[in-house]
């Protein structure tokens, strides 16, 4: 094996958008109800039903689109893609293929071999199909139309992608951006995110594109990143045994570890694509553009930036908290609330994202509100409890999200500043323990950590550690 | 007093009037259907029980003066492919033969605001696909002119129910002439508005870029008036129009003083029948008299309509009929294997062959090698036919000329011959193609005692321009029943 090659990959990502309702009907988006109870004749395919577009679909559409460099087409039209599948309640999608909403743009992503531009082909708006629910037993297949409708965009890359490390790039920097602008939660697992992966090899050098496969919806970056792996192994092993790479749509199966051939180019669909005479063309004059350039929201590079300004955090904390809009949205509300950003900051950056560690969570599926934390904050900062309470008390706001005043008052945790009670206390424990007492006396400064700890123990932690160290001093 | 000899304005003035109810003029609408259903068969579906149900209804608010228009209380017939709720609609289509829709079309609903009281659904060509009513799956209907002949189609039950006085009028769809010529072979009135003038939701699509619910009456006062009642902005209709001048009845003016009218030569041509022409020249004769004035012109690309239609409405009609697969509702074959061959089967034995013919014609012209040949050409040739009536309406207010080539064919010469029953359609579909209003009323008879249908075209929301020369027209003849209509 002499030759050197070089992976190409264009993505094609399916974002579902975060609209109340449906793209062309007024049925709920909301995931996870009680099968065909969001429905209507629309997105159920009734004979005699129309669709009819929803506005909010459209401006996500172009938020997406400007936040990304694109062209906006102002004049844009559906088209209808036909095929037959039971969950496709029309048989026909309707989708855009000749004149998508924005066009030719790109993001810059970061590498360990530096920035980089991928381009943006297209963006262009479509509905979602429903689920098969394939019954073993009774050998019936059942159809649930509730996503029927929901809508999509479908974000088309241009092949500029060279490795798995790109892509992962590229899909981390896009559901960011897409995050911030609000018009999608972009959750792999749950669907709302999905990425097609075409992928060629050639000879390093080469100028010519090799032969594509197409790998469909794979369910999560760590998946992309090994179907990316064993696909370019794959190919390369043809290419190296004088075969040739077929153009054909491959499922990856990422618990066996291998991908095989779905349908080849030969037995490919013919969409028989053509203008959705039900719907009017999109005209999004410059009025509409620039109300919806007006309502962008700051995107992550800025906001980083403002972090370092305005509040004064280190940039690698502002990287930290911008690396998740979840994380950015609860450091500004708690810090509306408390006016602490450097504290707000550091539960965020430490205890946060210790818990969220240990539970093998992400910062998306926090739960806990900025007032709780702002709340927490104030109560730390005013001495009513101590650090070792604060922390005990956090994990019960992350975990339930409950209101620490409450929560210290009930369970009694106030920080002891009562002075005699405490007096009372390290006059005990200086008693009970000689030897520390010794040693302190010889010079053993560590020694008094230990009083203080047992001091803080029998107060069942709530002590107030610097009068403790104090009148330990003192007594000593 | 045969109450179905009455135009529907007629009858409604005399419920009104307290003169008949509802309930007599129902009785006597379903008394019409019993008898002459044998011989006419207009109708897929009778619904006595819910008619009788809803005149009773209705009278109750019409006495309480809660309903007023023209048309309240008057039976009306609807077209099989208007979905109506909880009563069958198929399209004449056994694919669909069990399909109870859960919503009225808009266009229906607006008529029920206005009094209505729906007897049935009309037979039709399948999925409006035909010009004979030759295509529906369950049976032929009979001229009522001469039972040997055809109604003319898509609308064909509905132009035979009104001409046949089962009704006093009736909804239509008109996708490439089919409220326009049947009422030509019926001896009826049909109107066929400006596209997106009524409201295509539940309206069972066939080219969805052509379609539009129109009226079927006795005479250009009932077109009208049922025109102003199911006009109407429909928000769930994307290419809905919002109308400014909707007074369509205000138009009914004996009066054409210095109106324009053009003869498009091209329609007086190669395949005009010669009693249907000199009825046509007859017809523009008498306009002249009342003061029009009259001139025949060159439109131009007519010979390029034809073909333009069945491409652009084959290709939509391929897609639009996807949605009948056996999965969701309508007919599903009885033994499969596996979802491929569920798919083929329930296909292969739901529909027609005149269905499955536009099926592959439109498959065909949308395929990729293909689309920019046919598809695209034929999108071109659209916008030119719809510059070349711009230009001509810079000149006329309105065209006349034949609505059909012919009078109705007799049972069973068509369909042999598709093609040549395509040609047949050759004055009405370019006025689809440029979304213009058309009506089609009598104008006489020929040596065989059938009816023949003058046309008349106005520009886009110019009904009014129609309506008003329509009525002057015929003002100068009398009402012609048909043979059936007096049994």
């Amino acid at each position: 094996m002499s030759k050197e090659y070089e992976t190409v990959i264009g993505l094609e990502v399916h974002v579902e958008l975060a609209t109340k309702t449906k793209i062309f009907c007024s049925c709920s988006t909301a995931f996870g109800s009680a099968p065909n109870t969001h429905t209507c004749p629309v997105c159920t395919g009734m004979p005699g039903s129309l669709p009819v577009l929803n506005k909010k679909v459209v401006e996500y559409a172009v938020a997406v689109g400007l936040a990304t460099g694109c062209q906006i087409n102002q004049y844009s039209k559906f088209d209808r893609k036909n095929y037959f599948y039971p969950d496709n309640p029309q048989n026909y999608q309707i989708s855009q293929l000749y004149l998508p909403i924005c066009h030719d743009g790109g993001i810059e992503i970061e590498t360990q071999a530096g920035s980089k531009t991928i381009g943006i082909h297209e963006i262009h708006m479509e509905e979602d199909a429903g689920k098969l629910v394939h019954d073993d037993w009774e050998e019936v297949s059942l159809v649930d139309y509730n996503r029927s409708g929901v809508p999509l965009i479908e974000i088309v890359s241009e092949p500029d992608m060279r490795s798995a490390e790109e892509v992962i790039a590229y899909l981390d920097k896009l559901r960011m951006i897409i995050q911030y602008l609000g018009a999608s939660d972009c959750k792999m697992q749950e669907g709302s995110m999905r990425a097609d992966v075409n992928l060629s090899v050639r000879e390093l050098g080469s100028k010519e594109f090799g032969t594509r496969t197409e790998m469909k919806n794979i369910g999560s970056f760590k998946a992309i990143a090994r179907a990316i792996e064993a696909e370019r192994a794959r190919q390369i092993d043809l290419l190296e045994s004088g075969e040739k790479v077929v153009q054909e749509t491959r499922r990856w199966n990422d618990e066996q570890g291998y991908s095989y051939a779905m349908r080849s180019k030969e037995d490919a669909q013919d969409y028989r694509y053509f203008p959705e005479p039900d719907l009017v063309p999109i005209e999004v004059s410059d009025q509409w553009l620039q109300e919806i350039r007006d309502r962008q929201p700051e995107l992550r590079d800025q906001k980083c930036r403002r972090y370092v300004d305005e509040f004064g955090l280190p940039a690698y904390d502002a990287q930290i908290l911008t690396s998740a809009k979840k994380l950015a949205d609860l450091f500004e509300e708690a810090v509306k609330l408390c006016d602490k950003p450097k504290k707000v900051s550091n539960w965020l950056m430490g205890e946060t994202m210790r818990l969220l560690k240990e539970h093998n969570m992400d910062p998306e599926d926090i739960t806990f509100s900025p007032v709780n934390l702002a709340k927490l904050i104030v109560l730390a900062d005013a001495g009513t409890i101590n650090g070792t309470v604060a922390k005990e008390v956090f994990e019960q706001i992350f975990a339930k999200d409950i209101d620490p005043e409450q929560y210290v008052e009930e369970k009694g945790l106030k920080t002891v500043n009562d002075e005699d009670a405490l007096r009372e206390t390290i006059v005990q424990i200086i008693e009970d323990n000689p030897k520390s007492v010794e040693d302190y006396h010889n010079g053993k400064e560590k020694a008094i950590g230990f009083l203080v700890g047992q001091t803080m123990k029998a107060m069942k932690g709530k002590a107030n550690p610097g009068m403790v160290n104090q009148i330990l001093k003192e007594l000593l | 007093m045969n109450l179905l000899s009455l135009t529907a304005v007629e009858l409604g003035k005399k419920i009104k009037a307290g003169e008949v109810t509802v309930e007599e003029a129902t009785r006597a609408a379903l008394k019409a259907i019993e008898v002459k259903e044998e011989q006419v068969h207009s109708f897929v579906t009778v619904d006595q029980e819910g008619a009788l149900k809803r005149a009773k209804e209705v009278q109750k608010k019409i006495t309480e003066g809660a309903l007023t228009g023209p048309l309240a209380g008057v039976p009306v017939a609807i077209k099989d492919n208007l979905c109506t709720k909880g009563i069958l609609t198929t399209c004449s289509s056994k694919i669909l033969y069990n399909f109870i829709p859960t919503y009225t079309a808009e266009a229906v609903l607006n008529l029920e605001h206005a009094g209505a009281v729906i007897l049935g659904k009309t037979n039709m060509d399948e999925f409006a696909m035909g010009s004979t009513t030759e295509t529906s799956a369950y049976g032929v209907t009979r001229n009522p002119w001469n039972t040997e002949h055809v109604p003319g189609g898509s609308s064909g039950g509905s132009c035979a129910a009104v001409a046949a006085e089962e009704a006093c009028y009736a909804l239509g769809t008109d996708t490439g002439g089919s409220i326009r010529q049947p009422s030509s072979f019926c001896g009826v009135t049909g109107l066929k508005p400006t596209y997106g003038t009524v409201s295509r939701y539940g309206l069972i699509a066939y080219g969805s870029s052509l379609d539009q619910v129109g009226p079927i009456a006795k005479d250009v006062t009932d077109c009208a008036t049922i025109l102003e009642a199911i006009t109407s902005y429909d928000k769930k209709d994307s290419t809905s129009i919002e109308r400014k001048e909707a007074d369509f009845t205000s138009a009914l003016v004996d009066d054409v003083r210095g109106m324009k009218i053009g003869i498009p030569r091209d329609y007086l041509g190669e395949g005009l029948d010669s009693e249907v022409k000199e009825a046509i020249l007859a017809a523009a004769k008498i306009l002249e008299e009342k003061g029009a004035i009259v001139e025949q012109f060159d439109l131009s690309l007519v010979e390029y309509a034809i073909p333009a239609y069945y491409v652009i409405a084959a290709a939509e009609a391929s897609s639009n009929l996807e949605r009948f697969d056996g999965v969701k509702y309508g007919y599903r074959t009885k033994e499969y294997q596996g979802l491929h061959n569920m798919y083929k089967k329930s296909r292969s034995e739901g529909f027609g062959a005149e269905v499955k013919r536009r099926i592959m014609l439109g498959s065909f012209v949308l395929s990729s090698g293909y689309y920019d040949a046919y598809y695209l050409k034929a999108l071109r040739t659209k916008a030119l036919i719809k510059q070349a009536f711009d230009q001509a309406f810079a000149k006329y207010d309105i065209l006349l000329g034949p609505t059909a080539p012919t009078t109705a064919p007799k049972l069973g010469a068509s369909l042999s011959d598709p093609l040549k029953m395509y040609l047949g359609d050759i004055y009405t579909v370019s006025v689809n193609l440029a979304g213009l209003p058309g009506i089609s009323l009598p104008c006489g008879q020929d040596s065989k005692g059938l009816p023949i249908g003058l046309q008349l075209i106005g520009d886009c929301f110019q009904e009014k321009k129609i309506i008003r020369a329509a009525y002057a027209y015929e003002q100068s003849r009398i009402y012609q029943h048909s043979p059936l209509a007096d049994q």
